[in-house]
C-alpha cells in the first residue's frame, strides 16, 4: 500500500493517513529519550544522550537548549532538524519581545513550533520535522507550564511527560510513581523521578543523560555529573529493595 | 541639540545624556531617558528622531540576546559596535533609512572571557553616517562641542568612577552655562565588572554649590 502513497507529504493513502508524517513518527519513536515534569514551582526536564564511541566528546552534544530566558526545550528525533527548529523558535522569541515588549508565553512559542510543524506537512517540497519536543518555562505571573508538540503539529500540555524511545514505558512510570504528588514536588524529588525515568526506559551504566531545571527568573541549571550519578546509585537500591519486597510474598 | 556624553576607563565606563525631548520649539518633557540597557554588560544611548531612536536600539538589544540565546555567550563589544554600525549604514543605503538618526553611541563593557581575553571596557562612538570609532572620550549634539577641552584637561588613562562623574559635572556646567539650548537635566549610567548601575542624576540644581575649578 505504501509503495505509491508515501512519495509526497501532501498525498493521502486511501485510508486516510499521511504516511510521511507516520513516518517522522517514527523517527521519533526511534530518537533518544526525553523526560520533563512539572511541580508547582520549577520545570525539569531531562534528555538520554547515547555514545557509542568513548572518544567521543559528550560536552558537543546539546539536547536541553534555551528558546528564551525563561522557555526551556528538549526533543526526541532528528537532532539536525531540531537544530533548525530551536533556531527559528528563538527568533521569534526575540521578535516577539521586540513587538509586544513582553516574554513569549510557553504557549505561544509552542504554538508557534507546532504551527510551523503542522506547514512542513502540508507543503510541496517539504518533509515534516522528525521530531518530538518537550517545552517547559515560566509565563510572566510566574506560572510553570510544560507543553509538547508532535511532528504532525498536535501541542499537548502536561504536568509530566515522556516521548522517544522509551516515551511510553517512561510514561507509565511516572503516571504510576509521581502522578499525584507533582505538584507538592520539591526540586531534589522531582530530579530524582526524571533520572528513574530516564532508567526505567534504558540499561544505564553511568550517568548518559542531561537534567536541567529551571526556576523563574533565574538562569537554567544543569544537574552536575556527580549528582547525577548519586541519584542512579540511590534509585539502583531503591529498585533492588522493591525488587526484594515483592519477592518475600511470593516465596511464601 | 541633545547631548550625549561618555568616558571610558581602565575598567568601567560611564555615559551622561541630557533628559530633554524637544519638539520643534516645544519642549514636551524633561524625564526622557535616553542611556538604554541593552544587555548586562551593555549600555546604548542615542539621540535623534524620538520613535527611531527608540525602535534601532531596541531591534539592536533583541538581535545581542538572540545571539547570546543561539551561541550560549555574549557578542564581544567590538563585534556589537560593528554590527550596529553595519546596520545604521545598512538602513542608511535603503529605501527606509532610519529619519534622522542623528548620533547613536555604543558603549560596552566586559570582563574577560576564556575566547578573548583583551576585551575590556570599550566605549564606541557611531555617528549617522554609520562612522564607528572607539575612542576614550566622547560626545554627540552641540553640548559636546563645549567638552572636548575638558576631556582632553582631566582625562588619564587610570581615571576612577569618581573622577569620571566630577568631568561629566564640569561638562555640564560648561554647557548649561555656554550653550543657547537649556538643557536642564542629565542622566548618568555606568557599566562595569558588576554590571549596569544608574547614578544621581546631574541637574542644574545638583550643581549650585559646585565648585568647577577646585
Amino acid at each position: 500500500m505504501s509503495d505509491r502513497y508515501d512519495r509526497a507529504v501532501t498525498i493521502y493513502s486511501p485510508d486516510g493517513h499521511l504516511l510521511q508524517v507516520e513516518y517522522a513518527q517514527e523517527a521519533v519513536r526511534r530518537g533518544s529519550t526525553a523526560v520533563g515534569l512539572r511541580t508547582n514551582d520549577c520545570i525539569v526536564v531531562g534528555v538520554e544522550k547515547r555514545s557509542s564511541n568513548p572518544l567521543f566528546d559528550e560536552r558537543s552534544m546539546r539536547k536541553i537548549s534555551m528558546l528564551d530566558n525563561h522557555v526551556v526545550m528538549t526533543f526526541a528525533g532528528l537532532t539536525a532538524d531540531a537544530r533548525v527548529l530551536i533556531s527559528r523558535a528563538q527568533a521569534e522569541a526575540q521578535s516577539y519581545r521586540l513587538n509586544f515588549e513582553r516574554p513569549v508565553t510557553v504557549e505561544y512559542i509552542t504554538r508557534f513550533i507546532a504551527q510551523m510543524k503542522q506547514n512542513y506537512t502540508q507543503s510541496n517540497g517539504r518533509r515534516p520535522f522528525g521530531l518530538s519536543c518537550l517545552m517547559g518555562g515560566f509565563d510572566g505571573d510566574g506560572k510553570p507550564h510544560l507543553y509538547q508538540t508532535e511532528p504532525s503539529g498536535i501541542y499537548y500540555e502536561w504536568t509530566g511527560s515522556s516521548t522517544g524511545r522509551a516515551g511510553t514505558t517512561a510514561r507509565e512510570y511516572m503516571e504510576k510513581h509521581a502522578g499525584d504528588t507533582v505538584d507538592s514536588m520539591d526540586e531534589q524529588t522531582a530530579v530524582k523521578h526524571v533520572v528513574r525515568t530516564l532508567m526505567s526506559g534504558t540499561e544505564m551504566s553511568e550517568p548518559q543523560l542531561d537534567v536541567a531545571v529551571l526556576r523563574f527568573n533565574q538562569p537554567l541549571r544543569m544537574v552536575e555529573c556527580q549528582a547525577l550519578d548519586d541519584h542512579m546509585r540511590a534509585i539502583r537500591g531503591e529498585i533492588e529493595a522493591e525488587v526484594k519486597t515483592r519477592l518475600v510474598p511470593n516465596k511464601l | 541639540m541633545e547631548t550625549l556624553l561618555g568616558i571610558k576607563g581602565p575598567d568601567f565606563v560611564m555615559l551622561a545624556a541630557d533628559t530633554t525631548h524637544a519638539r520643534s520649539i516645544i519642549v514636551m518633557k524633561e524625564d526622557q531617558n535616553k542611556i538604554h540597557k541593552a544587555s548586562d554588560n551593555l549600555l546604548i544611548s542615542t539621540t535623534g528622531e524620538s520613535g527611531d531612536t527608540e525602535q534601532f536600539t531596541e531591534f539592536i538589544s533583541k538581535n545581542i540576546a538572540l545571539y547570546k540565546m543561539r551561541n550560549g555567550y555574549d557578542l564581544s563589544p567590538r563585534a556589537a559596535a560593528h554590527f550596529t554600525r553595519k546596520n545604521l549604514a545598512d538602513y542608511l543605503r535603503s529605501r527606509t533609512p532610519y529619519q534622522g538618526l542623528h548620533v547613536c553611541r555604543w558603549v560596552c563593557f566586559r570582563i574577560h572571557q576564556r575566547y578573548d581575553e583583551t576585551d575590556g571596557a570599550e566605549l564606541a562612538f557611531i555617528d549617522y553616517l554609520a562612522n564607528a570609532k572607539s575612542l576614550n572620550h566622547a560626545g554627540h549634539g552641540y553640548g559636546a562641542m563645549f567638552c572636548s577641552s575638558i576631556y582632553d584637561r582631566y582625562w588619564h588613562p587610570n581615571i576612577t568612577q569618581d573622577e569620571a562623574y566630577d568631568i561629566f559635572k564640569k561638562c555640564i556646567v560648561e554647557i548649561q552655562k555656554r550653550l543657547v539650548v537649556n538643557l536642564k537635566n542629565f542622566n548618568v549610567s555606568v557599566v562595569d565588572k558588576n554590571g549596569v548601575r544608574n547614578l544621581e542624576p546631574i541637574s542644574a540644581q545638583s550643581l549650585t554649590d559646585y565648585n568647577a575649578s577646585s
